[in-house]
């Protein structure tokens, strides 16, 4: 019994250091209704922060300034990037904010160096309580302690004073509140300030548990997404009860399952999200979810239809006279462009954003290698089983998901994506886990790499067409419908969730075959296809492309592998891309094929 | 249209590139140095040292050598496809370098299929030369299995009968937790193994994860973990008490890397394998050591030792081999010897495994800082199968 009580304190303890950087978060969602990715990287600014000044002063001091120069980071962040994004769709917000984890993961890199640093222990708090006879760190306790001050501390700013009011008031109607002489942009920085200090602090009180390191961000983000989205975005109670959930499901978990402890917090979380599509104690917001733009029908035109002819036949051209690695870097290209095509179909023409869309490419990838792997089958067959194997996931998912909209949807895709993630890297026996699986490579016919770059431009090709004429035949119109005026289409007599519904398994579809060509042009395949970071590459080539071109994908994916291709040997080049992600989210909203069309624009004008 | 251009100009520039670059021998290597810097860098610097003292003494048959370096962020995906870049654009001759197991494994599968011949110069996962083997593969630094085989003969002299393990769950942990297992029950068939903790790499809940080994109430610990996960395991076990009065036996924990950033929190009495430079004194290593340091200001660590072995086994392949054609280096890396700053190192020619051995010791405390005591060195050679039984876990064919 001493032994289980004591296994709740340590859980207990994480649940603390959790919560602090979830509150931060959902903080931030509930009054700006940011999803900040980057909220990791400040986790991990908080813990170096925090070792550079302890160095020279007490670690008490250490960790206050720590949470100070955080908060102030954070408000510079508000202040320098995401303030441009406010009325921009959550696709840009997110973007942007990931394009910042890029960003400081580098300047942590150039500042403290690549090794890990461990930091002082905690002063006076170095020793062990013995409770029912169980060594308990005093560490502990104190983190428990802080949690719960933490939270009564919120809740008390958040329901009892001025500030907390405004702060609601802001959430809930930001104009009204405008039109009462109140400025929301000033609430919006202190909030941003507070729940970025909060991060900090997290980080700072983590580090006499572990030592500060550069995979601190990422590895929290995911954790702190899982807590927030169980416990309800933008609520504090929700957050810890969710984070004392995960916490102590590590905790027992580990004593019975000890190789599953990653699935056992995401399947939670599915189980929550089966009962309660908000989280435990998250509501939808009343407040209008940011207006997307309302774009005209997409075309395609006759300079399109003859620029799409001539490029098709360049392509086919091409390997008669260019050198082997273009031929391979296309062929790559060509499955981004697929992956990247689906996405847009359902974010540009459903207006249904997904977070999680390596949920499909990985589907499809898994889907491949697996049946390759276990029945032996040749590629051609491989390849039909990856898009359907990718489909019955869109089903499932598309079925969870289309119950919410807007965020809460995008949050929901990125939970599918991460639940199938750590899938991935636990269920060793069948996906080889982190060591994933290799020896996947295309039937003799094909291996030849022209022969492989024929093949993924006919697959990828004949579906991008595909793609592009239902968005601008009759289903992508009926879709458009659903997104720019759902009541209306409604009463219309169309069956909106039917239709957003048949819009992510298209979706899915087309990234599971990317996933499966994808395969067979590495010959392996890892849990990495189905982390956030692919999502995240799916997202900025569409974002790079342009929402609302047809062609905005292709273009996307060219652009984003080219980039990437040439930054990638460049020392601090996830800096550079990371940079180059902020500035197409705040200055080129409508990517470059929006820049395209206004430089036309502008000439035709002139003339 | 900026598309096809850009394209365009990609491919022109590569022409005049290839045609400006037909001298230089051109080596591809591939490393996680974004992922895992702290072993990475000290490697980097290592066979930048070598490479220029190379190059300097006249390169290799009258032609400079050139090592093209990538980053893979520590994705085997992105290995991959680096891979694929650095043969078919950059032409370079053979492939070296990576750190995690399966991103080892990934590359040498990449280099089977296209025939290129591939140095693993730091992943330890057995199956790279064993169950996984291939032609194309060869591997430097001594594998889990030596190191485990070396750390199970130390772990049988005590007087420990239940352990527990602890490990990171990727191909690595798994392989290091099996070697050790079946060596030290060869030797000594009474112990039990109580618990095994597979935390995620890089992702170890220290404190649930020392308190479920603790549950066990093993006799002594065996553990693998390593990195920011060895910080966060040492801190929370020491404050439980975890390692009082047990025998903990750690692979790697060691090397300067791993051992320098816990400073005098370091653990007293593991028996560990690792890399006391502060310590040797040969004239081999002690040159060694002068030029390092000479050249990068800092003091050594086992990544340094790894990336100028790496550099004096391709500079000997090129050598002996005349020639860079892969079956030709292929031909010529088999029972290849060549000297280093420790002892001279042979390529197998059964397992293409390298004899490089390891130093094992019990960690200490001295002036605030990790160090190895009592440590000897282990030649490779010693710890390894012999080549028949090495031969026959290689696939066949």
């Amino acid at each position: 019994m001493a032994f289980y009580f004591a296994q709740f304190l340590t859980g207990l303890a994480s649940a603390s250091s959790l919560f602090l950087v979830a509150a931060g978060l959902s903080i931030i969602f509930g009054v700006t209704r940011i999803v900040n990715f980057a909220h990791g990287s400040l986790f991990m600014l908080g813990a170096f922060i925090a070792y550079s000044v302890s160095q020279h002063t007490s670690f008490w001091l250490a960790v206050t300034m720590a949470a100070i120069a955080v908060g102030t980071i954070g408000w510079c962040m508000e202040r320098g990037v995401l303030r441009k994004l406010y009325a921009a769709p959550e696709l840009f917000q997110l973007v942007a904010t990931f394009g910042l984890v890029l960003i400081i993961q580098d300047a942590a890199l150039w500042i403290w160096g690549p090794m890990d640093l461990l930091g002082p222990r905690a002063p006076g708090l170095e020793g062990v309580v013995r409770i029912f006879g169980e060594p308990i760190p005093e560490y502990d306790l104190f983190l428990i302690t802080i949690g719960l001050v933490v939270l009564a501390a919120t809740w008390w700013t958040f329901k009892r004073t001025r500030f907390g009011i405004l702060v609601r008031a802001a959430t809930e109607d930001p104009e009204m509140l405008q039109a009462l002489g109140v400025k929301p942009s000033t609430l919006f920085q202190a909030t941003f300030f507070i729940g970025a200090a909060l991060a900090g602090l997290g980080g700072a009180l983590e580090l006499p548990r572990q030592p500060a390191n550069l995979m601190m961000d990422l590895n929290i983000i995911a954790e702190v997404f899982v807590v927030v989205v169980i416990g309800g975005m933008g609520s504090i109670i929700g957050a810890f009860l969710a984070a004392l959930l995960i916490s102590q499901l590590n905790a027992f978990g580990i004593l019975i399952f000890p190789e599953i402890t990653l699935v056992a917090a995401f399947a939670a979380m599915a189980v929550v999200l089966i009962f309660k599509p908000y989280g435990l104690m998250g509501k939808l917001s009343i407040a209008t979810p940011n207006a997307v733009e309302i774009a005209p029908p997409m075309t395609f035109g006759r300079i399109g239809s003859f620029a799409g002819v001539s490029l098709m036949i360049v392509l086919v051209a091409l390997p008669f006279f260019a050198p082997s690695f273009v031929v391979v870097l296309l062929s790559d290209i060509f499955i981004f462009a697929l992956f990247a095509a689906g996405l847009h179909y359902m974010m540009g023409t459903g207006g249904l954003i997904s977070f999680g869309h390596a949920a499909f490419f990985g589907l499809g990838a898994y889907g491949a290698a697996l049946v390759v792997k276990g029945f032996g089958v040749s590629m051609p067959m491989a390849l039909v089983a990856a898009p359907v194997l990718a489909g019955f996931g869109a089903i499932i998912i598309g079925w969870f998901t289309i119950r919410l909209s807007g965020v809460y949807l995008a949050m929901l895709t990125l939970a599918a994506a991460q639940i199938l993630w750590s899938t991935a890297i636990q269920w060793q026996s069948i996906t080889g886990g982190d060591d994933g699986i290799l020896g996947i490579w295309p039937s003799t016919w094909a291996t030849d790499t022209t022969a492989f770059y024929y093949l993924a431009l006919a697959l990828c090709s004949t579906t991008i067409c595909a793609l592009i004429y239902l968005s601008l035949g009759q289903h992508g119109l009926l879709l458009r419908a659903t997104r720019d005026a759902a009541p209306r289409a409604a009463a219309l007599g169309i069956n909106v969730k039917a239709r957003q519904w048949l819009a992510i398994i298209i979706a899915g579809v087309s990234a599971g075959l990317a996933g499966g060509i994808f395969v067979f042009s590495k010959g392996s395949v890892f849990p990495d296809v189905l982390a956030i970071p692919n999502s995240v590459d799916a997202l900025v080539m569409v974002l790079l492309g342009g929402l609302h071109a047809p062609v905005g994908p292709i273009i996307g994916a060219g652009v984003f592998a080219l980039l990437e291709d040439g930054l990638s040997r460049l020392p601090y080049w996830r800096a550079l891309l990371g940079i180059t992600i902020v500035i197409v989210a705040i200055y080129a909203p409508n990517g470059l094929a929006g820049v395209f069309s206004k430089l036309r624009v502008l000439r035709t004008k002139s003339t | 249209m900026t598309f096809v251009r850009t394209i365009a100009t990609a491919m022109l520039l590569s022409v005049f590139a290839s045609l400006a670059n037909a001298e230089p021998i051109k080596i591809g290597e591939i490393n996680s140095y974004t992922r895992l810097p702290a072993f990475t860098e000290p490697y980097k610097k290592g066979w930048q040292l070598a490479l220029e003292e190379i190059n300097a003494s006249g390169g290799i048959n009258g032609r400079s050598v050139e090592i093209i370096s990538r980053d893979d962020a520590g994705k085997p995906g992105n290995a991959v496809k680096i891979a694929e870049e650095l043969i078919r654009r950059d032409n370079v001759v053979m492939l070296t370098g990576t750190f995690f197991s399966h991103i080892g494994l990934a590359v040498s599968d990449f280099a089977k299929q296209n025939k290129v011949m591939f140095l693993a110069s730091e992943p330890l996962t057995d199956a790279l030369v064993w169950s996984k083997g291939n032609d194309y593969t060869f591997r430097l630094r001594p594998s889990t299995y030596m190191q485990a085989a070396m750390l199970a003969a130390e772990a049988a002299k005590t007087d420990a009968v239940k352990w527990a393990t602890v490990a990171p769950n990727y191909a690595y942990g798994k392989d290091a937790v099996a070697a050790f297992k079946q060596v030290l029950t060869k030797l000594k068939p009474e112990v039990k193994f109580v618990d095994e903790q597979w935390p995620a790499l890089f992702k170890i809940d220290a404190g649930v994860t020392v308190r479920a080994l603790e549950k066990s109430k093993p006799d002594a610990i065996y553990n693998v973990t390593f990195g920011p996960d060895l910080g966060s395991f040492v801190r929370e076990g020491t404050v439980r008490g975890l390692f009082k009065d047990r025998t903990v036996v750690s692979l790697l924990t060691g090397e300067p890397e791993y051992l320098e950033p816990l400073k005098d929190e370091a653990p007293k009495g593991w028996i560990v394998t690792g890399y006391p430079w502060y310590a040797i004194d040969t004239p081999e290593h002690n040159a060694f050591r002068k030029a390092y340091e000479a050249r990068w200001n800092e003091s050594l660590k086992m990544g340094s030792m790894v990336g100028y072995n790496m550099m004096l086994s391709v500079a000997a392949v090129l050598k002996e081999a005349k020639s860079t054609d892969t079956n030709a280096l292929i031909a010529a890396m088999k029972g290849l010897t060549h000297d280093t700053p420790m002892e001279p190192i042979t390529y197998r020619d059964a397992d293409h495994q390298a004899t490089m051995g390891s130093w094992v010791g019990k960690t200490d405390v001295i002036d605030g800082k990790g160090q190895m005591t009592n440590w000897r060195f282990i030649d490779g050679a010693s710890v390894l199968p012999s080549p028949e039984d090495a031969k026959a876990m290689r696939p066949k064919g």
